[in-house]
Order: structure tokens, then C-alpha cells, then sequence
């Protein structure tokens, strides 16, 4: 299943912030079946953007090693509906890291003009309880970012290109020794 | 330990906000967790608003001792021993743990803490 509510990466600076745009279209099912007849992007997807850009942006401080899930909605607040041909932009910006968990205050623009404001909250599975669960393999993970762009756009705050994390690139080149003939 | 009104309110006004409850139901007898419904995942949040609304650090063992409660030199039979007890108290003088030290299980501690405590461990640690 394809999960990507946002189309790519605009802009993305290691530990600061990062925006990114998503094309509402009549081709995604939720948008066309959600509410028959009246199509629109949910406002749970709009925040689901969000935390892949927030989301993302978090991860990304740890080369992705950190378990990242969404922990809470502290505040959230629309001002319309995005319907099909509209644009957004977001941007997700690190307002604290703590050890176990990180904050991000986040900005949607419909088309120009303010959409909603949000602030998340995200938490780390600890190795202690979650020492052996991945939430997403490496390789696969890697492609989602690749598709994306984050590395295309990503800087660290010096202006240095982001790097594609060691574990990242030798999960890509297993999955491509054991699928050659 | 006394705790002044504009701890109690700052201490209020972060529960309110974290925990999305009215602000008449945050009062220093209530327990964060049996009356105010907080989860496990409230309290990295509400940890945050406190740090940031006092300029304080909470390290998380001050307020969830696990090093303790997870420790089995220190439980026995899933209640906390005497010398645990011991460690608790020394640990979270701000804490009122009357209750919990009548039948220390394990799993009950979480639910102790009170407004109360959290003010006057706010208190402790802005006047350290």
C-alpha cells in the first residue's frame, strides 16, 4: 500500500525545518471516496503530511536509527477543505528535541494562503521495549526518501548536502545483489 | 511542601493544555493519572511544558523511577521492597507516597502522583 501525503521535498534543513508540497488529485481514492460526491482531502491526511514531513525531519537526526511514531496532536486548526487541483505547502519546523521525544510546530498553505497550524508531538520506542521491532526496513525506507527528494534538497545548517545514511546504501545494494540473476 | 499560586497555575495551565481537561478539574488532590486521565504518552508532553515554562530540566528518573520499580533487588513478587520504599522516599521527597507505601505494587505507582506532587516537585527544583 502506498502511504505518501506529501509529493516531495522543497526545502530540508537537518535539525531545523523542512517543507514540502503535496498536489491534492481526484486520483487518490480517499479524495474521491471519502465523502462521495463532495471531494476533498481529509483533514486527518492534511495532518498525516504533516507527520511525514515532521515526522521525517526528526528522523532523519538520527540517519533514521530512532524508532519515530507519532505520539500526539497538541493543537490543530483548519480553515477550509483542499480539493482536488489545489496545492499545499508545508513546513514543519523542530521547536524541541528531547531524548525521548521531539516537537514540531507545522504551517500548511493552501494555494498561497494560510490552511492550518498544528503542533505534533513525537515519541522514540525505546531499545529497552521495542529492541526488536523495525518500523520500516531500510532499503525500503531509502527509496520512500529517494522518491522524495530529501536527498536532493537536504542541508545540514552549514549548507553541506545531507548524506544518504551508511546503513541506508548497503540495505540498497543487498536488495539489488540478491534480485540480480 | 508549600506550593505558591504561581507554580499551582503554571503547573495548571500545562495540564489544561496537555491533558485537554477544564481548568476547575486540575486541583492539587487530583491524580494525574486516575482523575485527569493521563497516558503514558501525556507525560513526555507535559514534562516539556513544565521545562519550558520554568527553565527547568526533569530528568525522567525523577519522576518515573523505573531504575527502581524495574529493579529486583528492589521488588519481590511485583511489590516494592522495604529498602525500595526507602529509595523512593529519598528519591521523590515531594512526592506523598502514604498511599502507595500501604500496598506498594508495582504496577500502582503511576498512578499515585498528584497534582500536588508535581507542583512541589516544580518547586523543589526551581528553588534547588
Amino acid at each position: 500500500m502506498r502511504w505518501f501525503w506529501i509529493d516531495r521535498f522543497t526545502e530540508f534543513v537537518s535539525g531545523q525545518y523542512a517543507t514540502a508540497v503535496k498536489n491534492v488529485t481526484l486520483a487518490e481514492e480517499a479524495v474521491d471516496e471519502y465523502v462521495p460526491s463532495w471531494p476533498y482531502l481529509p483533514a486527518s491526511l492534511v495532518i498525516e503530511g504533516m507527520a511525514q514531513t515532521g515526522g521525517l525531519l526528526v528522523g532523519q537526526l538520527s540517519d533514521f536509527r530512532q524508532r519515530v511514531v507519532l505520539g500526539k496532536i497538541n493543537r490543530c486548526q483548519f480553515h477550509g477543505q483542499a480539493f482536488p487541483g489545489d496545492t499545499l505547502h508545508f513546513r514543519a519546523q523542530l521547536t524541541s528535541l528531547q531524548a525521548n521525544g521531539a516537537f514540531v510546530s507545522g504551517t500548511v498553505e493552501k494555494c498561497g494562503k494560510p490552511f492550518c497550524e498544528l503542533e505534533l508531538m513525537f515519541a522514540f520506542l525505546t531499545d529497552e521495549r521495542f529492541d526488536d521491532v523495525q518500523l520500516f526496513e531500510p532499503a525500503a525506507l531509502c527509496r520512500m526518501l529517494r522518491l522524495l527528494r530529501m536527498f536532493e534538497v537536504g542541508v545540514n545548517p552549514d549548507g553541506s548536502p545531507i548524506s544518504v545514511p551508511e546503513q541506508m546504501v548497503a540495505a540498497e545494494k543487498a536488495v539489488l545483489l540478491s534480485s540480480t540473476p | 511542601m508549600p506550593v505558591n499560586d504561581e507554580v499551582f497555575e503554571k503547573v495548571k495551565s500545562a495540564l489544561v493544555d496537555a491533558l485537554g481537561v477544564d481548568d476547575d478539574e486540575v486541583e492539587p488532590s487530583k491524580t494525574m493519572v486516575g482523575d485527569l486521565g493521563a497516558e503514558s504518552i501525556d507525560f513526555l508532553d507535559i514534562v516539556f511544558k513544565l521545562e519550558h515554562a520554568f527553565s527547568i530540566k526533569i530528568p525522567r528518573e525523577d519522576l518515573f523511577p523505573e531504575d527502581i520499580l524495574q529493579n529486583t533487588a528492589y521488588v519481590q513478587n511485583g511489590r516494592v521492597t522495604g529498602d525500595g520504599l526507602a529509595l523512593l522516599r529519598q528519591r521523590m521527597p515531594f512526592a506523598d507516597l502514604s498511599k502507595f507505601e500501604a500496598n506498594p505494587v508495582v504496577q500502582d505507582f503511576a498512578k499515585q502522583l498528584t497534582v500536588g506532587d508535581l507542583c512541589s516537585y516544580v518547586s523543589m527544583k526551581v528553588n534547588a
